[in-house]
């Protein structure tokens, strides 16, 4: 039985009588890649925020990398990672410098930085840039960039939120041969993302609607499930359903 | 801890990468620190006067060319009437006007009083009243230099009760105002620069979207306040370094009391600031925001510091409002240490209030501040 | 025309929504105006002093009765000796201290004279100052009455009119210069941000490719900022009147005329800040950070230009704020028509032309 890096139980989340996330359960297994999916204001964000431990539930439980999500949140920041759309690295510090405080403030020691810095700046092809600002970097660099040093601490999980946003094809492609190395090392991954061709790549995937777990399995048993030649299709059907559409 | 470490080593690099932080504590105050108490001078001179004399004696003549030659005024008409005199107040050309009346030197000298009018152009503020008190001192001095009035002979018993009046200045004897400008101005730009810098830096990472990134990391509350509190205290005390040098290179004003002290009550004070920064960080969204509330606070407290105008005069209920702000306390204390030399027991007052509103607006800002919800 | 009225209404919409900007808009002015009209004054009141008397003798008694007895003065206990002075000043407990030597009376009598000396803490030169003549009237007053002999026998005095301002308001002097500050600050300060705001959000962009000239554009941004402002002027203006009681003695129609003039140099400099930048914070440090402390100083509403050295008298000539200041004094304080102000409508008129040249020829350029 593989370990389980999170436990999901009856995790509910309201705002008034609003349930932004009702009563989901799942589990993730530890190296999986997991794609959590669902439209906007279906509750990805929310339950996404629990589990990152920024947010306490309402009610229900779960637990991250074996650490409760209502007592022992600092100890869940200190084993996760976390990469987002918005923002992950400073604009106006440079890679090095970048790399360098995220790392510090994961507890990597100043030698093991210094270290894994080089070599990743040398995986990535980076050298010339290293001292360059973060600002200067096309975009696809910078998403690439902000995964490795999200996973640079060697976390247990590592959460990704929409990571791929606005980045040509062949910058996404290469973005998840990397998720797959990260995979491949023993790092969960936990991502969320609108593309439905990229659901194809995780090991399962779940689907929020309205704030409830509509569908969870792997890629090829929900295409089997809704009769559906791409997970584009799954995800249509699933969603025509919905009542909330936008957050 | 070690956490803290990279964090403050991050900060000051994203602080001094941006130039208009550079700019802003080392220009800035220099630049405000020199023009600033030279706008500011109340001493009164070029006081504009017109003369209405219907009168055309030794006595009135006497009494205009003393006027003149007082340094204070500037004739700018001698009109023939009242009417005529008070166009140049209309146009703005006169602030005042001195009207004799006709037999002004033969009624005084028959009935022993007489009055001499004078019009004050009130709108003028403080030029026009006090250019009125200096007129009606010159016209004293007139008053009292006439020989009419001169005793030659000492009769006896003397006549009593003359009350001779001496004044001294202590602390500025030439009663000199940059003496108590200069130490506002100083303070004003602390509070600017501590204040407020501080507030739009912690907005700008809550606009980015940067603090949901320190949010996910093991970086505690604390470590997070601290982090963005430091760099700004440091940069705030050297502003205050550079404003006291400027202070001395331009003004030759040097503290008299204990400039330790004076760096420790500063280090104090910018604690309590950075408290009110992070304060108005906590209720704004953006930076815009943030800057529409801390000007609002700002004006508020240069009117009501003290630094213009006397706390002390100020109606109950504003001397309540002016006690509330952080900034009346610190600028008292800059003035008891730089131009009196007090000393701890002296201010501890002022010190009193200042340590309760560091903690009072770091603690709401910082239980204001959360990182989860 | 009326996607014209669209646009202005959204712009009211921004404003409304928005609590933070309403605190500027409205709340600034109104907080303003109680404070100079209320709190702020160059008088001295409540002045601590502190009162050695050597002789307490019947004179000294008096003399100080008098001088408890008005509302200048605070009057503290005694101290023995002269060292103790120094602590009230260093605690700033007394802003003066005023001693009866030993022997007043006799000396009063038998001598013909008695020293009273003065001393006051010179770290705020104005207060002492003005500490010492109220002193002084006081005890010449108590002079006069008591010992008229020593008074001169021949008496000129003087007959003081306050013109403008017979009841002596303080705030007289303050609020037309309340009024060109704020509405100097707030009304460039929300246009350039407003306009700024736009680009940033990318939403001009859209409005310029849409049929709509460009100088609409501006038009449509302004509009809604120019009819604020004018409800802030009026709001002022009621305040000034039935809260500080403070006469409007002047034509009403000059005085709105002259108003909306200088609210469109002011808005005009909003949209030349605009143009310079494409973030909304920077318009804003600009703005109102920028343009604060000079406003205050260039005005010369609280301090006096005259007074300043000529290169300053020179910059203030630039402030259009120090123009709308002499009209206002002129028109609203002290009644006076046109013809007296024609040469500031003059030069307000320039500005606004040459302001609202370079600003659309700067937006022009930027669209290319």
């Amino acid at each position: 039985m593989e370990d389980k890096v999170i436990v999901c139980k009856d995790l509910t989340k309201k705002f008034g009588d609003f349930y932004a996330v009702n009563k989901i359960s799942f589990d993730v297994f530890k190296g999986e890649i997991f794609g959590f999916l669902g439209a906007n204001g279906a509750g990805k964000t929310t339950a996404m925020r629990i589990l990152c431990g920024l947010s306490f539930p309402s009610s229900g439980e779960a637990a991250v990398a074996g650490f409760n999500v209502y007592k022992q949140q600092e100890s869940i920041k200190k084993n996760i990672g976390y990469m987002s759309q918005k923002f992950s690295l400073y604009e106006n510090l440079t890679i090095v410098e970048n790399i360098e405080f995220f790392g510090g403030v994961y507890g990597v020691s100043r030698k093991e930085i210094r270290e894994r810095s080089d070599k990743l700046v040398e995986q990535l092809g980076l050298q010339q840039e290293a001292k360059k600002l973060v600002g200067a970097l096309p975009l696809g660099w910078k998403q690439k960039l902000a995964f490795s040093v999200a996973i640079f601490h060697r976390p247990k999980i590592v959460f990704l939120d929409e990571p791929t946003g606005g980045v040509d094809p062949v910058t996404r492609r290469q973005f998840w041969d990397m998720i797959y190395d990260a995979s491949a090392s023993g790092i969960t991954i936990f991502v969320t993302t609108h593309y439905m061709d990229e659901a194809e790549y995780c090991n399962r995937v779940s689907m929020m609607v309205d704030g409830k777990i509509e569908a969870l399995d792997t890629p090829g048993n929900l295409k089997k499930q809704f009769s559906a030649e791409t997970m584009d299709e799954v995800f249509y059907q699933l969603s025509r359903r919905a009542v909330r559409k936008d957050d | 801890m070690k956490k803290l470490g990279f964090l403050l080593q991050k900060e000051f690099r994203q602080i001094f990468r941006d130039k208009t932080i550079l700019a802003m504590m080392i220009a800035v105050p220099t630049i405000q620190l020199i023009i600033i108490p030279q706008a500011m001078n109340f001493d009164i001179k070029n006081i504009n006067i017109s003369i209405v004399d219907q009168d055309h004696s030794t006595y009135s003549q006497k009494l205009i060319s003393k006027i003149g030659s007082s340094g204070y005024f500037r004739m700018i008409s001698a009109d023939l009437s009242y009417q005529q005199a008070l166009q140049h107040i209309e146009n703005g050309t006169s602030d005042l006007v001195l009207e004799i009346p006709p037999g002004f030197e033969r009624n005084l000298v028959r009935e022993g009083s007489q009055k001499i009018g004078i019009a004050v152009d009130a709108i003028n503020g403080s030029k026009a009243s006090i250019g009125g008190a200096y007129l009606n001192s010159v016209i004293a001095d007139f008053n009292a230099n006439l020989e009419i009035n001169q005793v030659t002979v000492p009769t006896n018993p003397a006549p009593a009760g003359f009350m001779d009046i001496t004044y001294s200045n202590w602390y500025n004897p030439l009663a000199e105002y940059k003496y108590y400008i200069v130490p506002g101005v100083l303070v004003l730009l602390l509070t600017l620069i501590g204040g407020f810098m501080s507030a739009l830096n912690i907005v700008r990472e809550k606009e980015v979207g940067t603090i949901e990134q320190i949010n996910v990391t093991p970086i505690m509350k604390w470590e997070f306040i601290l982090g963005k509190l430091i760099p700004f205290w440091i940069i705030g005390m050297i502003v205050f370094t550079v404003g006291l040098t400027v202070c001395w290179a331009v003004y030759g004003i040097v503290s008299v009391g204990s400039l330790p002290m004076l760096y420790a009550m500063a280090g104090i004070y910018l604690i309590a600031l950075l408290g009110f920064g992070l304060l108005i960080s906590t209720y704004s969204n953006s930076q815009v925001q943030a800057m529409f509330i801390a000007f609002f606070f700002i004006l508020i407290f240069i009117l009501m510091s003290g630094l213009f105008t006397s706390v002390e005069s100020m109606p109950a209920w504003a001397r309540f409002i002016s006690n509330l702000t952080p900034v009346t306390h610190f600028i008292k204390i800059v003035r008891m240490i730089m131009l009196k030399g007090s000393g701890l027991s002296d201010i501890k007052t002022e010190l009193g209030y200042i340590l309760a509103f560091g903690i009072i607006l770091n603690g709401w800002a910082i239980w204001n501040y959360k990182k989860t919800s | 025309m009326k996607q014209l009225l669209v646009f202005i209404r959204k712009e009211f919409y921004h404003v409304f929504r928005d609590p933070r900007t309403l605190l500027i808009m409205f709340g600034l002015p109104v907080v303003q105006i109680i404070l100079f009209g209320f709190a702020l004054t160059s008088e001295v009141k409540n002045a601590d002093i502190l009162i050695l008397d050597h002789s307490n003798d019947v004179q000294t008694i008096q003399i100080t009765s008098k001088i408890k007895a008005s509302s200048y003065f605070i009057v503290h206990g005694e101290a023995k000796d002269n060292p103790a002075i120094e602590n009230y000043f260093k605690r700033g407990t007394v802003k003066c201290v005023l001693v009866f030597p030993p022997h007043f009376s006799s000396d009063l009598f038998h001598n013909g004279s008695a020293r009273i000396q003065i001393i006051a803490d010179g770290s705020d030169p104005n207060t002492a100052k003005t500490i010492i003549n109220y002193l002084t009237a006081i005890i010449s007053d108590y002079q006069r009455e008591n010992f008229p002999s020593a008074t001169l026998p021949y008496q000129i005095t003087t007959e003081p009119r306050m013109l403008y301002n017979e009841d002596d308001n303080g705030s007289l002097n303050y609020i037309p210069g309340v009024m060109a500050l704020i509405l100097m600050l707030v009304c460039t300060a929300l246009t350039s941000v407003s306009i700024v705001k736009e680009k940033e959000l990318g939403t001009m962009e859209v409005l310029l490719v849409s049929p709509f000239k460009p100088v609409m554009v501006l038009i449509a941004k302004a509009v809604p900022y120019f009819l604020l402002s004018m409800v802030n002027f009026t709001l002022i203006l009621l305040l000034s009147d039935f809260l500080l009681h403070i006469e409007i003695r002047g034509n009403l129609l000059l005085l709105f005329s002259e108003s909306a003039l200088f609210i469109l140099t002011c808005l005009s400099f909003g949209l030349l800040i605009s143009n310079t930048t494409n973030a909304q914070q920077t318009a804003l440090l600009i703005s109102m950070m920028g343009m604060m402390l000079p406003t205050i100083i260039f005005t010369g509403f609280l301090f006096p230009l005259e007074n300043m050295p000529r290169i300053f008298q020179v910059i203030a000539n630039i402030v259009p704020s120090k123009w709308y200041f002499i009209i206002v004094k002129a028109v609203m304080l002290k009644g006076l028509g046109f013809r007296y102000v024609w040469k500031e409508t003059l030069v307000l008129i320039g500005m606004t032309g040459l302001l609202l040249a370079i600003a659309l020829k700067n937006f022009k350029i930027r669209l290319q």
